[in-house]
Parts: C-alpha cells; sequence; structure tokens
C-alpha cells in the first residue's frame, strides 16, 4: 500500500503546478486548464484521506467537485469565446478595463 | 349667545385670496371694488354683531362662535373660537370702520403706483389678521392675529422695496417686533402651565385666576411683564419704540391704518383684555404706568423738533399709545381703550391730511419747504385743523374726553400719582405745542416750496376727501359717548365695558372710593380747566414762534443749540442701540463666520475630504487590472495566512 505522504506529496506538486499556471500564463484558456489542474489535485488530496480513513464521504465530495468544475469550465470557456469573438484575443493583460 | 361671528373676518380673507391669487390680472377697479366691499362687509357685520350685542343684558354680553378645534393634544386644547364682548365689539368696529375709510382713500392715493393689486392685498390680509386678533377667545388665536398684523406691518412698511431705506425699516420692524412677541409667547406659557388654558373664558376668570396666582405674586407679576414686553414692541413703547418712527417709510394711508390706528392699538387690547391678571400684580402696573407715561413725554418731546411732517405724526402717535399705557397702569383700562378709539378717529385723519398733503406736493415731507396751503386745499385744511383739535384735547373734541379722563385717573386712582399726572399734564402742552407748530408750518405763512411745485399744487381728489370729512365728523363726536360724571354725562363707554373688566372690580374696592371721589370732585372740575388752560398757553407759543415772530424760534434754537442738537437727533437712541446691540450682534457673528463657520466647521469638513482623497490617489496603483497580478497576491495571502495559522495556530 502507498504511504499517505506520497499522495500529498504529488497533490501539492500538481497544485504548484496548476497555480504557477495561473500566475506565469497570459492565455486564458492555459489559465482555465490551471484552475482545472489545481482542482484536481484537491480532489486527490481528498480522495487519499477517504482512503486512509475508509470513509466513502471524501468520494461524495470529489463528484461534487468534478461537476462544479464541469460548470465552470463550460462557463469559463463560454466567456472565453465571447472575449474572443470581441476582442480577437485570449491574452488576460489585455483586459484591464476596470481599473479606471 | 351664539352667532356666526366668522362671517367678520371672513369677507377681508375672500378678498385677500382673490385678489392676491388674481395679482396681476384684474383691473385696478376690480382690485378696489374688492378689496373695500370686503372690508365694508366686515363693518357691516360687526354693527349686526354689535347691536345684538347691545340687546342682551348688561351682564350677558358676550357672544360666542366655536369655528373648529383647532389643536385637541392631551390638556393642551385650543379652538378657533371667536368671542364678542363690549370690549372686542368696540374694537372690531373701530378696526374695520376705520379700516373701510382708509381703505376708499387709499384708491385715490395709490392711483398711480405700480404695486396697485399687491397693496390692496397686503392691505385685506392686514384687516383679516387685526379681526382675528381682537376677535380671538384664546390667547393662542390672538398671537396668530398678532403675527398676522405684524407681518402685514412688515410687508407694507417695506412696500417700495426697491428703496433702501424702506426695507431697512421693514425688517427694523419685524426684528423688533420679534424681541417683544418673545417676551408675549413667554408670558402665553406661563398663563398655561398656571391655569392649564389659553381661553380667555378659564384663564381671565377672577376665580381661576385668583386660585392659582397669588396676588402680587413672583409668577404673575413675570407673567405680566413679559406679556407687557409683547405689548412694548407692538405697541412701540420705551425701549421698543425704535421701529414706529421708521415705519413712516411705507405709504401714508398705512401709516394712518396700522402704524396710528389699529395694529400699535393691539398692545393696549391685549393690556386691557387681561385685566384681571395685570390687576393681580401692582408691580407690573406701577411698571406700565411709567414706561407708558415715560413714553409719552419722551416721544412727545421728539416731536418738537422733528421736520418731516409724517415723522412728527409718528411721534405723536408713539407718545399718545404712552396715555393709552399709563392709563392701563392706573387701572383706568375703560379710558386706555376710550383713547384708543377716539384716537383711532383723529391720528387716521392727521396722517391722512397729512398724505393728503404730501400728495400735493408730489411726494416732498420736509415742513421747512411747505406752508401757505391753507388756500390751496381747504378741505385737508379744515379737516386736518379738526384733528389738532382733538388731538390737543380743546373742550368739545373727542381728544378732550378720552385725554382729561386719563389725566384725571392717572391723578385720582389708588394705582395713580400726582407725578404721573404731572408728566401726562405736561405731555399735553408739548402735544398742543408740535401740532401746531405743524399746523402753522405745513398750512400758514409764505409759500416755500419750489415754483415748479407750486403749480402743481391742488386739493384731493373727491375719493381722499370724503374719507376724510367722515373721520372729521367721528373725531368731533367720537368723545361723546363717554361724557365724565362732572360734565353732566354718566360716561356710557366706560359703563358699556364694565362687563369685560372683572379684574377692576373684582379686586378694588377703592373703586367704589374712586367713583365717588369722581363725584364729589371739584378738583376734577379744577384739573381739567388746568390741562385746558396749559394746552391754550403752548398754542399761543407755537403761534408765536411760527406766525407771528419766526425770527424768535430761530434765536430760541441757537440760544439751546444743545438741546435742540439732542432732540432733534432723537436722543440718539438709535445710535445707542446700534453701538450697544447692533454692532456686538454683528461683530460677534462676523467672527462665528470667519473663524468658526468658514476656518473650523469648513476646514474640518474639506480636511476629511483631502485626506480621503489622497489616500485613495495612494491606494489606486494596487488595483492594475492585470489579471496575474490579483492572482498572485491572492496566492501570497493564502500562504501567509495559512504559515501563520500553522506557526502559531
Amino acid at each position: 500500500m502507498i504511504p499517505i505522504g506520497h499522495f500529498l506529496i504529488l497533490s501539492a506538486m500538481l497544485f504548484a503546478v496548476g497555480a504557477a499556471g495561473v500566475i506565469i500564463s497570459r492565455n486564458l484558456l492555459i489559465m482555465l486548464m490551471s484552475i482545472e489542474l489545481m482542482l484536481n489535485a484537491a480532489n486527490l488530496a481528498i480522495i487519499a484521506f477517504s482512503r486512509m480513513n475508509n470513509i466513502v464521504d471524501g468520494h461524495v465530495f470529489v463528484f461534487i467537485v468534478f461537476a462544479v468544475a464541469a460548470a465552470e469550465a463550460a462557463v469559463g470557456l463560454a466567456i472565453i469565446i465571447m472575449i474572443f469573438r470581441n476582442r480577437e484575443s485570449i491574452n488576460a493583460d489585455n483586459f484591464s478595463l476596470l481599473k479606471r | 349667545m351664539e352667532q356666526p361671528l366668522y362671517l367678520i373676518p371672513l369677507f377681508p380673507l375672500i378678498g385677500f385670496l382673490l385678489n392676491g391669487l388674481l395679482l396681476g390680472r384684474l383691473g385696478k377697479k376690480t382690485i378696489s371694488f374688492i378689496a373695500c366691499t370686503s372690508v365694508g362687509l366686515s363693518f357691516l357685520f360687526g354693527l349686526k354683531f354689535f347691536f345684538d350685542l347691545l340687546s342682551l343684558p348688561d351682564t350677558a354680553r358676550i357672544i360666542e362662535n366655536v369655528f373648529f378645534t383647532w389643536i385637541p393634544a392631551g390638556q393642551f386644547h385650543v379652538n378657533v373660537a371667536f368671542l364678542l364682548d363690549p370690549l372686542s365689539a368696540v374694537m372690531v368696529l373701530v378696526v374695520s370702520g376705520v379700516s373701510f375709510i382708509i381703505h376708499i382713500y387709499s384708491i385715490g392715493y395709490m392711483h398711480d403706483d405700480a404695486g396697485y393689486g399687491r397693496y390692496f392685498t397686503y392691505l385685506n390680509l392686514f384687516v383679516f389678521s387685526m379681526l382675528m386678533l381682537v376677535l380671538a377667545d384664546n390667547y393662542l388665536l390672538m398671537f396668530v392675529g398678532w403675527e398676522g398684523v405684524g407681518l402685514c406691518s412688515y410687508l407694507l412698511i417695506g412696500f417700495w422695496f426697491e428703496k433702501k431705506s424702506a426695507s431697512d425699516a421693514g425688517k427694523k420692524a419685524f426684528i423688533v417686533n420679534r424681541i417683544g412677541d418673545f417676551g408675549f409667547l413667554l408670558g402665553m406659557f406661563i398663563i398655561f402651565w398656571q391655569t392649564g388654558s389659553l381661553d380667555f373664558k378659564t384663564a381671565l376668570d377672577p376665580a381661576v385666576a385668583h386660585s392659582v396666582f397669588a396676588v402680587g405674586g413672583g409668577m404673575i407679576t413675570a407673567a405680566t411683564l413679559l406679556m407687557f414686553l409683547g405689548a412694548t414692541g407692538k405697541s412701540a413703547q420705551i425701549p421698543l419704540y425704535v421701529w414706529l418712527p421708521d415705519a413712516m417709510e411705507g405709504p401714508t394711508p398705512v401709516s394712518a391704518l396700522i402704524h396710528a390706528a389699529t395694529m400699535v392699538t393691539a398692545g393696549v387690547y391685549m393690556i386691557a383684555r387681561s385685566n384681571v391678571l395685570y390687576m393681580m400684580a401692582p408691580a407690573t402696573m406701577a411698571v406700565v404706568a411709567i414706561v407708558g407715561v415715560a413714553t409719552a413725554i419722551f416721544a412727545g418731546s421728539i416731536a418738537l423738533a422733528q421736520n418731516d411732517i409724517k415723522r412728527v405724526l409718528a411721534y405723536s402717535t408713539v407718545s399718545q399709545l404712552g396715555y393709552m399705557f399709563t392709563a392701563c397702569g392706573v387701572a383706568a383700562f375703560s379710558a386706555g381703550i376710550f383713547h384708543l378709539m377716539t384716537h383711532a378717529f383723529f391720528k387716521a385723519l392727521l396722517f391722512l391730511g397729512s398724505g393728503s398733503v404730501i400728495h400735493a406736493m408730489a411726494g416732498q415731507q420736509d415742513m421747512r419747504y411747505m406752508g401757505g396751503l391753507k388756500k390751496r386745499m381747504p378741505i385737508t385744511f379744515w379737516t386736518f385743523l379738526i384733528a389738532t383739535l382733538a388731538i390737543t384735547g380743546i373742550p368739545g373734541l373727542s381728544g378732550f374726553f378720552s385725554k382729561d379722563e386719563i389725566l384725571w385717573k392717572s391723578f385720582s386712582s389708588d394705582y395713580g400719582s400726582i407725578w404721573i399726572w404731572l408728566i401726562g399734564l405736561i405731555t399735553a402742552g408739548m402735544t398742543a405745542f408740535y401740532m401746531f407748530r405743524l399746523v402753522f408750518l405745513t398750512f400758514y405763512g409764505e409759500e416755500r416750496m419750489d415754483s415748479h411745485t407750486r403749480e402743481h399744487l391742488h386739493e384731493s381728489p373727491k375719493v381722499m376727501t370724503v374719507p376724510l370729512s367722515i373721520l372729521a365728523v367721528l373725531s368731533v363726536i367720537g368723545g361723546y359717548v363717554g361724557i365724565p360724571h362732572i360734565l353732566g354725562g354718566d360716561n356710557r363707554f366706560e359703563k358699556f365695558l364694565e362687563p369685560v373688566m372683572k379684574g377692576v372690580h373684582h379686586s378694588v374696592e377703592g373703586e367704589h372710593a374712586l367713583a365717588s371721589a369722581a363725584h364729589n370732585g371739584s378738583t376734577e372740575l379744577i384739573l381739567m380747566v388746568g390741562s385746558v388752560v396749559l394746552v391754550a398757553v403752548f398754542i399761543y407759543l407755537a403761534y408765536h414762534f411760527y406766525i407771528k415772530n419766526i425770527a424768535a424760534a430761530g434765536k430760541l434754537r441757537q440760544r439751546f443749540s444743545g438741546l435742540h442738537k439732542i432732540i432733534y437727533g432723537k436722543y440718539f437712541v438709535d445710535e445707542l442701540y446700534n453701538a450697544v446691540i447692533v454692532q456686538p450682534l454683528v461683530v460677534g457673528s462676523k467672527f462665528l463666520w470667519k473663524i468658526f463657520d468658514v476656518l473650523i466647521i469648513d476646514g474640518f469638513i474639506n480636511g476629511m475630504a483631502v485626506i480621503i482623497g489622497d489616500m485613495s490617489t495612494g491606494l489606486r496603483p494596487a488595483q492594475s487590472g492585470i489579471l496575474r497580478t490579483y492572482t498572485t497576491i491572492f496566492l501570497v495571502g493564502v500562504i501567509v495566512i495559512l504559515g501563520i495559522v500553522l506557526i502559531f495556530g
């Protein structure tokens, strides 16, 4: 059996990669994907704890997170498409209209 | 008895509303028709109710009319209700009658004025307010009328508001009156506090008053003194008389109506109405008498040296009002009201006559540029002369009866003294002098006006001379309602008012002694003859100085140049008030404005705005609009918080 620590380290690394993706990337699409990555890192941690404690509650949670992530991806993608149609760009740095 | 008394003030109110709401849309004829008819109807209804009142037995002469409940608030209950008793009946007839005559006169006097409609609107509002004042059956409603006439006085003094002096005079009148009104209000509060009611029926019931107030006690003295302060404001007594001479800036009929015949007598009416309370405060009575007689001689002496025809009459009014207060102060309330009535006739006539003169002189008011008008304006001259004889107290005319009644009462009453009588007598001499000085300067001697004005001279139209004639008749016969016992009359006027003067008959046993003194007194006759002789002497003096030997007047003036300067400068009271009251207020207000308001209050508010603005400018770069920056800050924040929880948690 793989010790819990391994799962957690992997989860942390995935989360760090996702966070870095959101921070570094200027492409909205990549930022969205990075957010998915962070969500899944969290899912991994939940599953690992659930398995360690032999409780299925964690699995239920993960399904809810999946659903939320799917919904979020749908809405996010729709927004990105609309932005692209209007501005012909998905570079996040170009969209700073709220600054002033 | 219940009668629709509201009909009396209703018509001037309708006239006011019609003329006011349709201002600028009506022709001059319609305006004056509405205004005069409404006041005339008031007078007719006043007469009708007066005769209804007369038909009642002596003791039950009260007509009431509760119109509606105005303020029902727990203990505090005030009706809009009217009361007609002998006192208010006299006032109603004087007010509406004289008003009607002056309305007619105004048609001629104001004929060419641009503000014709506005003038009659204000005048009707005034009549309405004045009738409310005298008909009210409680102090609060009386106060409504009291303030209403004050407002109209302000509006009409400042009628020619383009003239700075006129608008200033209006403001002065209003502000000085406010000081008095504050006294009236406080007095009213004390009365309500103590008796629990503002109705005359309750608050002025001798039984109620005696059960809550101690005779001569502090509370009653305070209440009556405060109300007297109100009276000094409205009726132009020392120390608040300063507004009345300035009020002459208004149109002359207004001076006649408001500032001589009716409004300024409101204070006398109020004190006579409250006689029950005043009789319980001997200290206040003394103050009233002293202030009254002091005002009489003070204003009378100022009138000796004034050159403006209307100013002489204004100071004369102040002086005569002083007589009325003297009468009230020596517990001769009926005599005060009697003089109020006769004074309304002859002083209105004097003012209207002077208006007729000013009209003919094309606005000139300085007597030094008049003279010789006797032949040019015969009707004005004769009516003016009658009024002058009446005010100086020539036997047979109205002023004689009322003035002598006051002088006699101030001599014989328990509240009077020989000193009050003596000062009153000297004032009567002064009155004779300044009035005949005015007549001689205006109507006799050579014509001192310039040639242009001289060509323009003319007798006033009928619409002005007929009112003069009516008032002249009233000035002659007005006194015969109150012929004293000593001259074979039975003073019906005093008898008529007796039911209202409950205070006098309730508390003073001396009244009987007083009456008997009147019967046995050859003293009264001697005093009467003495005052007539004195008046005659002063008339002769005026004749000597202003007709026979004009140079002597100049010499006299030079010999007493210091005294003349003081009197001509009206004892510099205006300057004194300006230095002691107005200037400190102005300086204080300037301090509050420039230092407190501008520096401290504005500084604080503006400072707050500046601080917040600066802070926002400093923080604004944080809102870069770049998504990645926000995310980074967010992430760093989460890590920091988690770190803190891990390390310290």
